[in-house]
């Protein structure tokens, strides 16, 4: 990754007749950089993607591609490539066609077609799949070869539209780690889309936390995961507990930032009652029942032992957010389920 | 002979079975009977009353028919006739299917319907109104006028089935072969139309077998100059004998029956039920 800016998107808008849609989008991407989108569906993370690739005009602003406004040209023009969540490949061509289609199309000679299909498919672990038909691969196979076929076009930058959600998680994780080692090699511009706060977490140098047609927050995970700028991000972005005081305000705590003690169940920062113990892997949640709603806390398993349910508690918060009301009634309204 | 007493198959089958069985056995007779008919004669040399089935099977009906001169321009000139409809009608009614299937514009419905309109009514009314405006414009007993005629006839299947087979691939597909560098007709080309092919097939193939079929307007509009297959069935019904008729209506069978199998693969009944989906 370095500092010289690859994407630019200036001031754009783009709205549907419906009123929905993006405004006022704003963001930079280095050379180098994986930046993912993350929100609910309907937040206009995929617009975003459509109007970079050239799908979708935008009312106004501009898209940048090393300085050069790319926001007038069609998709074909756009040194961008896509790739979708489903249905990428072309059912009627082989691997190798499906491949070799574009670079065709760039009058690229055929042995020189040939040599950079092989070191591809090499790339993305699928040597010997030349002569497949999309239908005989798995959906994880089909990803792959989508997005070979993208990093042939040698784009500037790669778009990706929630590309792994059609697979089940195991594959999924599998094909992130491979992703992000594939991007950090070649050193790909990349922005990502995706609904899994856990999958942006995993892959992106920054997160672009959207809603509602808006950037909410823009920051590497860490940051994100550990300030949280507004309630809707606490919410979504990690598990997170909500207090509301009397004032008003909202305390926010993380689950693994609480301890339990057994106690009278009314002193520490809150007191209740064990509700549930379950075991989450190597963790367990103890969800206590309080006067202020339910609080989880994670707890290794030694410690989990300790408690059964019934028993009255009290419980210690080390990290805490506060949220004001004012922003908490704004964001109420607006915030998905 | 006891295994054809129906009264034990009555038995055996139980009641349902039985007169399911039955029919079966009476549709069956009603939709090849007429058919096994016409091989049968058409294959007879001599056939007289009062034996049942022809006393000597040849080819000799069909030496004759093929020697008659109008009859075999007739076959010729039907199949001119259903290739340059075939080819025509999916040049105008692709790019149609395409629009329709791809945007949603307003009145998009409407277009759709209207091409049904074309079958709602007896043909002879809309014929003769055609001919009509034929005469005005010079078009009776010409090539065109009969093409426009043949062309209505397989319209709405040329627009209907191609639509819902565009619409059919997904539009990811057609973006990423955009997103690959190809422009819009070279996307049409390479992408689209190979993808939707197997259902553009099935409208082709309709088109060339309602083309040979058609026979009330090309009657109407290509007298005396052009008569094709059909229209010369017509004579050869009053005229010849009903050994060379037979003959006759072979030829006119034999091109849709190969085609139904060519394409076999491809006509499920989902396949046609998609197609005339409206919406």
């Amino acid at each position: 990754m370095s500092d010289q800016v690859k994407l630019e998107i200036r001031n754009m808008t783009k709205i549907y007749k419906t009123g929905d849609g993006v405004r006022n989008i704003n963001l930079t991407v280095n050379l180098g950089e994986l930046v993912t989108l993350l929100g609910p569906s309907g937040c206009g993370k995929t617009t975003i993607l459509r109007t970079v690739a050239g799908f979708l005009s935008c009312d106004t602003g501009s898209i940048l591609i090393d300085g050069k406004d790319i926001s007038h040209l069609p998709p074909e023009k756009r040194p961008t490539a896509m790739v979708f969540q489903s249905y990428n490949l072309w059912p009627h061509m082989t691997v190798y066609e499906n491949m070799a289609f574009g670079l065709k199309l760039r009058k690229i000679p055929k042995p020189e077609i040939q040599r950079r299909i092989t070191e591809m498919l090499e790339l993305v672990k699928m040597s010997g799949f030349e002569k497949k038909y999309p239908n005989q691969m798995s959906g994880g196979q089909q990803q792959r070869i989508a997005i070979a076929r993208s990093l042939l076009l040698q784009p500037e930058v790669l778009l990706l539209d929630e590309p792994f959600s059609a697979l089940d998680a195991k594959i999924r994780s599998q094909m992130r780690e491979e992703l992000r080692k594939i991007q950090t090699d070649l050193e790909i511009t990349v922005v990502f889309v995706t609904h899994d706060q856990e999958e942006a977490m995993a892959l992106s140098d920054r997160i672009v936390v959207m809603n509602k047609g808006s950037f909410e927050q823009i920051g590497t995970p860490a940051e994100i995961y550990d300030h949280p700028a507004s309630r809707y991000i606490a919410d979504f972005i990690g598990e997170m507990n909500f207090i509301e005081q009397r004032d008003g305000t909202t305390i926010a705590v993380r689950p693994e930032n609480v301890t339990v003690e057994l106690g009278d169940g009314t002193g520490g920062d809150i007191g209740g009652y064990v509700r549930t113990i379950m075991m989450l892997g190597h963790f367990y949640e103890i969800a206590i029942g309080t006067d202020s709603g339910i609080v989880k806390a994670y707890v290794s398993a030694e410690t989990a032992g300790k408690f059964k349910r019934g028993d009255m508690v009290n419980c210690f918060f080390e990290g805490t957010y506060r949220y004001e009301p004012d922003s908490e009634k704004k964001r109420e309204k607006i915030a998905p389920a | 002979m006891s295994f054809l007493n129906p009264k034990r198959w009555y038995h055996s089958l139980g009641k349902r079975r039985f007169y399911e069985a039955l029919l079966l056995i009476v549709f069956i007779l009603f939709f090849y009977g007429p058919l096994l008919y016409t091989f049968m004669l058409a294959f007879a040399n001599k056939y007289e009353y009062p034996s049942i089935i022809p006393s000597q099977f040849g080819f000799q009906w069909w030496n004759y028919v093929l020697k008659q001169p109008t009859l075999v321009k007739s076959i010729g000139l039907s199949f001119e006739f259903a290739f340059a409809t075939t080819f025509i009608s999916m040049i105008i009614c692709l790019p149609a299917a395409y629009v329709l299937a791809r945007y949603n514009f307003r009145g998009r419905k409407m277009v759709m319907f209207s091409f049904l309109l074309g079958n709602a009514f007896p043909k002879i009314g809309i014929y003769t109104s055609m001919a009509i405006v034929f005469y005005k414009m010079n078009l009776m007993g010409t090539f065109t006028g009969v093409l426009l005629i043949h062309l209505i006839e397989c319209m709405m299947m040329m627009i209907w089935l191609p639509t819902s087979a565009f619409r059919n691939v997904p539009a990811n597909q057609e973006e990423a072969a955009r997103d690959a560098g190809a422009g819009p007709l070279r996307t049409f080309w390479y992408i689209t139309l190979p993808t939707a092919w197997p259902g553009i097939a099935v409208a082709a193939m309709f088109a060339f077998i309602a083309s040979l079929g058609e026979s009330t307007g090309t009657l109407l509009v290509g007298l005396p100059y052009y008569r094709t297959m059909t229209v010369e069935m017509y004579g050869v019904i009053l005229d010849y004998p009903s050994t060379a008729g037979a003959v006759f209506s072979l030829i006119l069978i034999a091109p849709n029956l190969a085609l139904l199998l060519l394409m076999r693969r491809y006509l499920g009944a989902d396949t046609l039920a998609r197609g005339y989906k409206m919406g």
